[in-house]
């Protein structure tokens, strides 16, 4: 459904706090629920690690998830602010186009893979492929992360209070990296750069829309990004292929 | 695809339920793996006995007479009981002398798995019709590990299926693919290790069988095969005392793990844990790449 389409509609949830449990709804009601409410709070009861919960909400709703949940969580998100308090299973806020995702326990593989838009908080650790293919998506990770995160990744932004794992930002275009902790290994074309007092704006910021004070000061960070020699072929990078 | 589900216990009480808790993990994976599944149970070993898991290949099988021939072959005392189409073969003497008869001697059956502790059972078809039929909820024992599978590098048979063990009490599940596995099998060959697949998850299994019979551990075996296996891999490894994990070194395959006082559990997904008595206070953790996870108990 695009948003064009929803003009008009009654809205079928306005209740506050809707609460929506899983140990007798189907993931399927539970979905149309959360796809259907043009406003209000919800919370989802007993996920028990449900795949694709809270997929493709178009709506400006608070939806919060108690426990963990499988793949896919969030994924698609337009608009709508989603808590969940465990951990997420492989492709949580995937493709995302707006709105919030917050993790409050730890991620798997693929968070925030490909996204467009909005803000994706992982309060516990990451696992592989964070942010891979990034397109606009802002990511903040309180944790660590693994391997190959923002592999790819073409716009947005990546910020990490702890430490990442190898070949970060492998192949990156146009994404900006910001790590605390120690990079284990840099990808093909990542590099480290200066930070200019504009990133120390940007990081600041999303900083603060993580809800993270000044205790974690902005001059701890590094910055990586790409290199720019594989935009196109040269024959004198043949050996960065 | 494939699921793996995995169930080691720390609280002896809770081993009356050992059969219960792994059917309702595995239940929760069958739509990753619907072409056949198995399950290696650890009961407590017996007065030195050996036990051999086997099924029938064959629309029938004298079981009787194969335990009698089995008997004459090796001078010791046989018996036996059958669940469906599964035998569990009780000898009174040499076990692995025991097995190697059993294949070379009996083709229609496949000899799925030797020792004190650990018997396998497995089926082809939806992986809850095969619990149910082979009834391991009824199932009681220490560690449990089970397998649902979508079939990549073999045939959809039973000897395809998994669990596999080549080596006494040791039994290996894969989500994955090898793709050394032929050479591999046949330098494992000239060390004395006996195939019956040409199935890559079986080669895994026989080297982990023949590192333990060169005197690594259940981790330094694992920590080998990190340099030796190449491929795709999620494996969850069942000793008569131990439980491992290892994930290849990109970690293609996923994982979740959960331990509490009274347990630790392996799962392709949360959602085969979620049903795990105590789980809300479990420390739950994806485990990382080219890393060994070990239990035993002591």
């Amino acid at each position: 459904m695009s948003p064009s389409v929803r003009v008009g509609m009654k809205a079928t949830h306005e209740r506050q706090n809707t609460g929506l449990d899983m140990a007798s709804l189907s993931l399927r009601q539970v979905n149309e629920s959360l796809q259907k409410a043009e406003a209000g709070s919800f919370v989802v009861s007993h996920p028990r690690g449900a795949h694709a919960l809270a997929a493709g909400l178009v709506s400006p709703i608070d939806v919060t998830v108690e426990g963990h949940v499988g793949y896919y969580c969030g994924g698609m998100n337009q608009e709508a602010s989603i808590t969940i308090n465990g951990n997420a299973g492989t492709g949580v806020a995937e493709n995302m186009m707006s709105g919030r995702v917050h993790v409050k326990g730890d991620a798997s593989q693929s968070a925030g893979a490909t996204g467009c838009g909005g803000l994706l908080v992982i309060d516990g650790n990451a696992s592989a492929r964070l942010g891979i293919s990034l397109r606009g998506l802002d990511i903040v990770v309180k944790g660590s992360i693994g391997h190959m995160a923002a592999f790819m990744a073409q716009a947005g932004n990546i910020v990490v209070l702890g430490d990442a794992g190898d070949a970060l930002g492998d192949s990156i275009y146009e994404a900006r990296l910001f790590v605390r902790g120690k990079v284990k290994s840099l990808g093909t074309d990542c590099i480290a750069k200066e930070m200019r007092d504009e990133h120390r704006a940007l990081l600041r910021g999303l900083l603060d829309a993580a809800g993270i004070g000044p205790e974690v000061d902005v001059s701890e960070f590094t910055r990586y990004g790409s290199a720019r020699k594989l935009y196109n072929f040269h024959i004198d990078n043949l050996g960065s292929y | 695809m494939c699921g793996i589900v995995g169930l080691f216990l720390k609280d002896k009480a809770l081993e009356p339920e050992l059969g219960r808790l792994t059917a309702a993990m595995l239940h929760e994976m069958c739509g990753r793996g619907p072409d056949s599944a198995g399950f290696a149970i650890y009961g407590s070993a017996s007065d030195g006995t050996s036990k051999i898991c086997a099924v029938r290949r064959a629309s029938a099988l004298d079981w009787a007479d194969v335990a009698a021939r089995l008997g004459e072959a090796t001078g010791s005392k046989v018996t036996y009981e059958t669940i469906e189409d599964h035998a569990i073969i009780r000898i009174d003497g040499d076990g692995v002398a025991a097995r190697a008869w059993l294949i070379e001697n009996v083709p229609e059956a496949t000899v799925l798995s030797e020792g004190e502790a650990i018997e396998i059972y497995k089926g082809i078809g939806d992986p809850d019709a095969i619990s149910q039929r082979l009834r391991l909820a009824s199932f009681s024992g220490t560690h449990a590990i089970g397998h649902t599978r979508m079939a990549t590098e073999s045939a959809v048979t039973i000897a395809g299926s998994h669990p596999f063990s080549t080596g006494r009490d040791t039994c290996l599940v894969h989500n994955g693919s090898l793709s050394n596995h032929n050479r591999l099998r046949e330098t494992l060959r000239r060390h004395g290790e006996r195939f019956q697949t040409e199935n890559d998850t079986e080669v895994a299994a026989g080297y982990l069988s023949w590192r333990m019979k060169e005197g690594d551990s259940l981790q330094q075996a694992l920590e080998h095969a990190l340099d030796d296996l190449d491929g795709f891999y999620t494996f969850v490894v069942g000793t008569r005392d131990g439980f491992a994990v290892l994930r290849d070194p990109i970690a293609c395959k996923p994982a979740v793990m959960a331990e509490t006082d009274a347990w630790v559990a392996f799962g392709s997904e949360f959602r085969a844990l979620a049903a795990l008595p105590g789980i809300d206070g479990a420390r739950i953790w994806e485990p990382a790449p080219a890393t060994v996870y070990a239990w035993s108990r002591s």
